[in-house]
């Protein structure tokens, strides 16, 4: 039996505790606990979170590797305190058929330092003209429940009609990338004065939004689940905000880089900001981060999105969209909206770990710390701080908009599954996490 | 000045002494030799990603008159229609000793990005990006609206209060940007006009007034108005119906032409769509500078040339 005693760890709640992990599970969770051949881990000063969760991560592979691994991608995942992901499907082959996901879902097995849960393309090849084989992918050994042609829209209303309907028989959930294609063909920034000056093809606010309106009215008419990628604007709060009050079934999600960055950034051209859908105004994060602590934005999502150095290191509209961001998701939460008391940690624990797992129907993590749960955890020390520099980055992407910058917080250990994948800030060595 | 790479930047002092030394290059341009010795051993490459024959040419003879050798390198056919990366094509002129990099390039902010991630040490200079910004036309407009307003006496001047409608595909125009930035700090007053879908969503903090109807801006009596290129395409993109309604609305034609003060100045930054965007009366009426604009393009890409070049080591 291999059994772990963190001591004085700091709960979500700001209670102090010891926890007990023994074979994988959460056994006891309470003050003054003892157990002579466990591993201690002194937690003191510690705050302990469930393990967080990410909806949205790119993990490159199958098609990619020269961006991100399944390997190198979860390892980025562990070092951000993360012990589940769920992979997008826009990797090459796509996928939309059970096998390409079964092969991610075996790959995450191997590696081991995080739960990795594939996501399905809506339609075949991410075209946009016909269904993927949802039910396949949903009946296969990994049991899809989300689906999502992320990086493209869809945009044909009668397709996500009949998408929504669709995965109702299993209970699974479309996850819509909300960009209208006309109106944003080569879009590059967002629009409004800045694009104008600049001279960059502009990403209208109205694009998002207009989409996110059909969406959510589509839903309410066949009754089924909404989630909307990485909302980025004003107007799409207030759209999910009246769905949520007609009781739509729609949950959304923000990029850590939409709560803390604005269009200023691209000012000097510089690629690393380069994402979709793009930075917007300080007006817009704002609303986001009002909207995440109300609740009418259910959870953070990375959008983690490794790209090799040449697709950035090029002028502006040659270069690739996206950032990386798992491995530094958790301390850009507390610099946006818990540095300034918007959200309390236990929010946090809901936002990052609970709510994600229960839109993609993970099971393990509605209890969070507690006996009888999974022992996915991560012990986060909240006083630390460091200049965030390409030595924190743990995948194979160094595409990071947060690079110089004074971050605060570190992940000092990360259990996944009563195993550690970090330990004292380290990640432990792969070939003992795959033994795991 | 290391590079100019936009207009937004420059200071009024910098854009009139650039004006100045354009002033002083156009008079050699009038002697039997044209040549100065002042850029004797310097490489300037004129990296040309987007076709412009007179663009170029211009920059060429910029270069050549101050006696700077002048190599082409043109995007078509070359290593970059194969893939090479703009960063690939910077380091092979840097290896090979360029002092002076001019840069046409389809995407806008390149030069910027040229000048700024290290790949060259060289003076780089912005020959047109995208829809950002075209800084040596927007000088070489002002310096002639200098010349015809103040003839002889232009050194020292500035164009304040002077009134300029700008007329045409606002959205896509680097001239039009450029223009407004430096129209604006040397205290001119610009109108933008154009149809709505021709201008930028947003122009809340641009020193300009908008104007959707020629007719009303020509009855302001403007001192200049300059016309831009239309390109047909942007008919397909359903930005206007026809050409023959675009030029209906927004042409200056004849009857247009008439009711301008006769000492209204008319330019085109070139090519020109005679009967589309400007008629050929106006193209090739007294008033028209158009001629003017392509002869003030060479001095004034020589002052660029000669104050991002000249004298680096000595100062």
């Amino acid at each position: 039996m291999t059994a772990y005693l963190i001591t004085g760890a700091t709960l979500p709640d700001g209670t102090r505790a010891d926890i007990l992990i023994e074979d994988g599970t959460i056994t006891e969770v309470g003050t003054g606990l003892t157990r002579s051949d466990a591993s201690r881990i002194d937690a003191d000063g510690l705050l302990a979170l469930p393990g967080l969760v990410d909806l949205h991560t790119h993990l490159r592979e199958p098609g990619y590797e020269q961006s991100e691994t399944v390997l190198t991608g979860t390892r980025a995942a562990a070092a951000g305190g993360y012990t589940a992901v769920f992979a997008m499907a826009n990797t090459s082959p796509v996928a939309d058929t059970a096998g390409v996901v079964e092969q991610v879902l075996s790959l995450g097995e191997a590696a081991g330092y995080a739960t990795v849960r594939p996501i399905g393309a809506v339609t075949v090849g991410l075209k946009g003209e016909r269904l993927a084989e949802l039910g396949a992918m949903a009946t296969s050994r990994a049991r899809v429940r989300v689906f999502s042609d992320d990086g493209f829209c869809v945009a044909d209303p009668l397709l996500m009609r009949r998408a929504l309907e669709y995965v109702k028989a299993f209970d699974g959930v479309i996850a819509q990338h909300a960009q209208e294609p006309r109106l944003t063909a080569g879009a590059q920034m967002n629009e409004g004065v800045l694009s104008g000056e600049l001279g960059l093809a502009g990403w209208p606010a109205m694009a998002e939004e207009s989409i996110i309106a059909r969406d959510v009215l589509l839903a309410e008419h066949v009754g089924s689940r909404l989630h909307v990628c990485h909302i980025s604007t004003a107007g799409s709060v207030d759209v999910i905000r009246w769905a949520k009050a007609r009781g739509i079934r729609v949950t959304a999600e923000v990029t850590p880089h939409h709560l803390m960055l604005t269009e200023d950034l691209v000012r000097g051209y510089d690629a690393r900001y380069k994402v979709n859908p793009p930075l917007r105004t300080r007006d817009d994060v704002e609303a986001l981060r009002a909207a995440l602590a109300d609740g009418t934005i259910d959870i953070v999502a990375t959008d983690h999105a490794p790209h090799p150095v040449e697709a950035k290191d090029t002028e502006w509209d040659a270069a690739a969209n996206g950032m990386v961001g798992l491995e530094s998701a958790l301390p850009v939460v507390h610099a946006a909206v818990v540095a300034d008391g918007r959200l309390e940690w236990s929010d946090v624990a809901r936002v990052m770990s609970a709510r994600p797992a229960e839109i993609g129907r993970l099971d393990g993590y509605a209890a969070g710390i507690a006996p009888g749960a999974p022992a996915n955890l991560v012990l986060y020390d909240p006083e630390a701080s460091r200049t965030f520099s390409t030595d924190d980055l743990k995948g194979k992407g160094v595409n990071s908009p947060y690079l110089g910058l004074e971050l605060p917080g570190a992940v000092v250990h990360t259990l996944h599954d009563g195993r550690p994948t970090v330990a004292d800030g380290e990640l432990v060595d792969p070939a003992e996490v795959a033994r795991a | 000045m290391r590079h100019l790479l936009s207009t937004k930047d420059l200071r009024r002092d910098q854009a009139i002494e650039l004006l100045d030394i354009a002033e002083d290059m156009a008079q050699v341009q009038g002697r039997e030799v044209k040549k100065l010795p002042t850029l004797r051993g310097k490489t300037v490459v004129n990296l040309f990603f987007e076709d412009s024959t007179r663009t170029r040419i211009s920059f060429e003879a910029a270069a050549k008159r101050l006696s700077a050798d002048v190599i082409n390198f043109s995007a078509k056919g070359s290593s970059v229609s194969k893939g090479e990366s703009l960063k690939d094509t910077a380091q092979t002129l840097q290896a090979m000793g360029a002092d002076g990099v001019v840069i046409r390039h389809s995407a806008s902010g390149a030069p910027f990005t040229l000048a700024t991630s290290g790949w060259i040490s060289a003076g780089v200079v912005n020959a047109g990006d995208g829809m950002h910004e075209h800084p040596t036309q927007a000088l070489l407009d002002a310096f002639t609206m200098r010349r015809r307003l103040h003839g002889a006496a232009s050194r020292g001047k500035a164009l304040d209060g002077v009134a300029v409608t700008i007329v045409g595909d606002i959205l896509h125009s680097r001239v039009a940007r450029s223009n407004v930035w430096l129209l604006a700090t040397l205290g001119a007053e610009v109108t933008l006009v154009a149809p709505p879908t021709l201008l930028p969503v947003d122009t809340s903090t641009w020193p300009v007034q908008l104007e959707y109807d020629l007719d009303a801006a020509i009855d302001g009596l403007p001192d200049v108005i300059m016309m831009l290129r239309i390109q047909s395409e942007r008919m397909n993109a359903a930005f206007f119906p026809t050409e023959r309604e675009y030029a209906r609305t927004w042409g200056l034609d004849d009857e247009r032409l008439a009711r301008l003060p006769a000492d209204t100045i008319v330019m085109h930054p070139g090519p020109m769509n005679r009967g589309l965007e400007i008629s050929a009366a106006a193209a090739d009426s007294p008033q028209s500078t158009v001629r003017e604009q392509v002869a003030n393009g060479v001095s004034v890409r020589m002052a660029a040339l000669y104050l991002l070049l000249a004298g680096e080591e000595g100062d």
